[in-house]
């Protein structure tokens, strides 16, 4: 029989009237290649159905798990109840508007930094549906998708001290996903277009370097390359910290 | 709980996948106003995990050369097994290509040919011309003649989907994320708009449009085990049953993805492996002799099923399974090519691929069925409703849909479907009748209040929702029989009762999921009724609906489309029958393409 895992469980519905914020004790047989995703799951049926957490695709692809998972910020439908120790608290990440227990609203966080950002494709090139496709150089398209690859789960914000004291700041994930607009030869903004949403506190001179994010980005994503590249796109189209018309 | 606000629009699209998100950009490029509700963020919707990619006839590799529309619709057809319209073939596969390019224009990094050697799956090399070079490369896809399936790298899914939802910004359309249709608002005649939840305070909303679009994906989660995202629960066709007047089209139809990943039930798609049974014996060629390396889906499902029903599973706490060996592609090959495939291995079964096994079973995948509509999008029954993507029956996918056809008719059938939808808007006035709306709404609290005060019984909805599973996965699976059909349907009925009687643990308050499950569980099992009796009345075996006691295809009897329909207050669903549209390839033998 497999282990008796005790989970202390963070609680709290904001919108429902009369609750208080508490932890709540679990306990659940660990079963053969049990996940959180599973546990939360069966938790939810079997002991306390007012549960709330997200789970979408339940394989790493979608973003909506991210929780702390003993303290760190984790992709839950990820995290092996096997390589955690027999008790795990669980928290929902800091940072997002709570929705209830370990629900959070990443993605209107991501919904608001894409539009204070831009974060589309810009061109004024008008589509006709008969024209081939224009080319790209197939190295140019995987730098994009390798940017690209980002799934929004807000784990790399939960671990940025500079979000937590600057809620202005975009974040690295805010920064990779302009750079990805960047590198993209279709996009048609100028280096001075881009530097009115990144040449900030709240945009790349926000960041002070310290690697939280890239360390627990469960997609391994190089957000300390695109850091760099985007700073380095900046210095060289003349725009610095110095230069930075901040008002 | 009070009765919400009441938003009034000119389009309303239920659902943020790929299909509800191109339907409303054109529409919005119509200049109407546009509002979407989705369960999730956009962005998180199930579209998001397509890995593989897409079907379109650019001809533009090596291994695509000569390919064109005509190529992709013989292959959609003989997939569907004759089972779909082929008028809406036609459409399909002629604007596909342009589909894809308009993707790119918005952002979509597609991957691209590079001139030079190149090392197929298999291991062999072939050449691409300098004439080729940084065009949308191809890939192969089970069931395809020539190699036509775009990709993105391997996360195809998410670069469409990110790319139609800053496209969704971009053009200022209203999402409304956290909110949950739980019924359409209709007159006897036409589709007025519908009733949402809240998934943040549990607070009933109206919405009231002169189109309405059911986008909400698939019901895979039907099923006990299924590929799908936890989400797609199928509420969507229920929304569109319940009315009594729209019907589903080939609910029996449903797809099984033959290599998952157990305990988690991820595709883990074969780039070149071979499957083994217990023995570690290569089996497939016993069953096609010649070199056919990946036959139709619904074939190789079944291949599998035999074997471990011969007793030559490999058995474990998962149930019986099978092996995929990737072993001889190498390291480097795994890494490089299999990106996808290594790193689920890794990260949910613990496995190195290059080293180990891979342990896969088939599951449930797609449902072919849907919300039955013409050409045009346009629901049967009821004007002003509108279905796309997974969650319409608009019939390019018959009875088997070839891998890649999905996500190329999300955003094809996103345009044909959103213009036509903004077409019937532009045409008409919004008229509604305050007390209507109201008599909806207040329809839904009563169900809400009834369930919080448990007036109904003491059932619970996840020991409901689980057996429905199993007897969904048991008798309407990969091979289907008269008895095992029977038995599905008698007890799915006794479920569908208890389904009336559930009562709540919780307190349901507020966005109190158990309410949320609770509400959704009778329609759920309805969807799970059309399903086996569709299957039990369908005497012969077409695509990936196989009967066990009618192992032909039966062209002279059943060249049809099954119609469910549910009349208000029945126990069963009315089934109907309308004739498949031939235009141009009669019925012939279905080879399995090299
Ligand atoms: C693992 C996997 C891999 C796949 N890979 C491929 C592939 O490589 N190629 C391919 O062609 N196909 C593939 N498919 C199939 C394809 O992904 C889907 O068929 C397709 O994405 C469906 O898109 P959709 O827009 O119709 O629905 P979805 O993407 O499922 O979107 C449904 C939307 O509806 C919303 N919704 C649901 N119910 C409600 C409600 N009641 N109220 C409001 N909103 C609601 C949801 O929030 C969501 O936004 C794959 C499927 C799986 C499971
Ligand atoms: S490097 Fe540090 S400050 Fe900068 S984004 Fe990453 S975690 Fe935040
Ligand atoms: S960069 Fe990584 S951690 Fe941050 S949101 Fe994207 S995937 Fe998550
Ligand atoms: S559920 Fe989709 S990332 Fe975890």
């Amino acid at each position: 029989m497999g282990r008796r895992l005790t989970f202390d469980i963070f609680r709290y519905h904001p919108s429902t009237a009369g609750t208080e914020p508490r932890m709540q004790t679990f306990h659940l047989r660990e079963t053969p290649g049990m996940n959180i995703y599973a546990a939360l799951t069966r938790i939810r049926e079997e002991q306390d159905p007012s549960l709330m957490f997200d789970f979408v695709c339940r394989m790493a692809l979608c973003g909506s798990c991210g929780m702390l998972i003993n303290g760190r910020p984790r992709l839950a439908c990820k995290t092996f109840t096997g390589r955690l120790p027999d008790r795990i608290t669980l928290y929902p990440l800091p940072v997002f508007r709570l929705v209830g227990d370990l629900s959070v609203d990443t993605g209107g966080w991501f919904r608001h930094v894409t539009l204070k950002t831009g974060a589309w494709l810009h061109t004024s090139r008008a589509f006709e549906s008969s024209a081939p496709e224009e080319r790209m150089d197939n190295e140019t398209a995987l730098q994009i998708y390798e940017a690209e690859r980002c799934i929004e789960c807000g784990c790399c914000l939960a671990a940025c001290a500079k979000v937590h004291i600057q809620p202005g700041f975009i974040g690295a994930a805010g920064i990779n996903r302009l750079a990805r607009f960047m590198l993209d030869p279709r996009d048609e903004r100028s280096a001075a277009q881009y530097f009115e949403v990144l040449g900030s506190e709240d945009g790349i001179f926000g960041c002070m370097g310290l690697m939280g994010c890239e360390d627990n980005c469960p997609k391994d994503l190089p957000l300390q390359l695109q850091l760099a590249y985007v700073r380095r796109r900046m210095a060289a189209a003349g725009f610095g910290p110095r230069g930075n018309r901040r008002k | 709980m009070s009765a919400g606000r009441t938003h009034i629009t000119d389009v309303l699209v239920l659902g943020a996948g790929l299909a509800g998100e191109r339907t409303a950009i054109e529409a919005a490029a119509r200049g109407l106003e546009v509002v979407i509700l989705s369960l999730v963020p956009p962005r998180r919707s199930h579209s998001t995990v397509a890995q593989g990619g897409l079907q379109a006839a650019l001809g533009n590799s090596v291994m695509s050369q000569g390919d064109s529309p005509d190529l992709h619709f013989a292959d959609t057809v003989m997939g569907a097994d004759w089972g779909c319209d082929q008028h809406v073939v036609r459409l399909f596969v002629n604007t596909a290509p342009a589909a894809v390019r308009q993707m790119a224009r918005w952002g979509v990094p597609w991957s691209r040919i590079t001139a030079g050697e190149r090392r197929l799956p298999d291991l062999t090399v072939v050449e691409e011309p300098e004439a080729a070079a940084g065009l949308i490369n191809a890939k192969k896809f089970g069931g395809t003649t020539k190699w036509r399936t775009c990709y993105a790298a391997d996360g195809t899914g998410h670069a469409l989907q990110y790319a139609l939802d800053g496209m969704v910004l971009s053009l200022g359309i209203t999402v409304h994320d956290r909110t949950e249709a739980v019924a359409l608002i209709r007159d006897g005649e036409k589709c007025l708009g519908a009733v949402a939840r809240c998934l943040r305070t549990g607070e009933l909303r109206a919405y009231l449009a002169k189109a309405v679009v059911i986008a909400t994906g698939g019901c895979g989660r039907l099923y006990g085990l299924s590929t799908n995202s936890v989400i797609n629960e199928g509420t969507g066709l229920s929304l569109a049953l319940d009315t009594g007047l729209a019907c589903l089209g080939n609910m029996e139809a449903v797809q099984f993805h033959p290599q998952t990943l157990p305990p988690t039930w991820i595709p883990v798609s074969e780039g070149g492996g071979y499957l083994l049974d217990r023995n570690l014996d290569y089996f497939m060629p016993h069953y096609q002799p010649e070199n056919n390396k990946q036959p139709y889906r619904d074939v190789t499902a079944r291949l599998m099923q035999e074997r471990i029903r011969a007793g030559l599973g490999v058995e474990s706490p998962h149930g019986p399974h099978l092996w995929l060996d990737v072993r001889h592609l190498g390291a480097e090959h795994i890494a490089r090519q299999l990106r996808s495939l290594a790193a689920f291995c890794r990260d949910f079964a613990g496995i190195d691929p290059a080293r180990e096994l891979i342990p896969v079973r088939s599951v449930q995948h797609y449902v072919m069925g849907g919300v039955r509509t013409n050409i045009d999008g346009a629901a049967y029954g009821l004007k002003g409703l509108f279905a796309v993507g997974e969650a319409a029956c608009w019939d390019l996918h018959g009875f088997n849909r070839l891998g890649g056809n999905s996500l190329a008719e999300t955003i094809v059938a996103g345009m044909a479907v959103g213009k036509k939808a903004a077409e019937f808007a532009l045409g008409e006035a919004l008229h509604y009748s305050s007390a209507l709306v109201a008599q909806h709404l207040a329809a839904q609290e009563d169900r809400v209040r009834r369930l919080i005060a448990g007036q109904n019984g003491g059932e619970n909805v996840y020991a409901l929702k689980k057996q429905m599973g199993q007897i969904l996965t048991e008798h309407t699976g990969i091979f289907r029989t008269g008895s095992g059909l029977k038995t599905a349907v008698a007890a799915l009925g006794e479920l569908h009762q208890r389904a009336q009687r559930v009562g709540l643990v919780s307190s349901g308050r507020g966005a109190d999921p158990e309410l949320g499950a609770a509400m959704r569980l009778p329609g759920m099992v309805r969807l799970a009724l059309c399903i086996a009796c569709g299957a039990l009345a369908r005497t012969e075996s077409r695509g990936t609906h196989y009967r066990e006691d009618y192992p032909n295809r039966d062209d002279v009897n059943w060249l049809n489309r099954t119609l469910a329909y549910w009349p208000p207050g029945a126990e069963k669903p009315v089934l109907k029958y309308e004739p498949v549209r031939i235009t141009e390839l009669t019925p012939g033998k279905r080879a399995t393409p090299a």
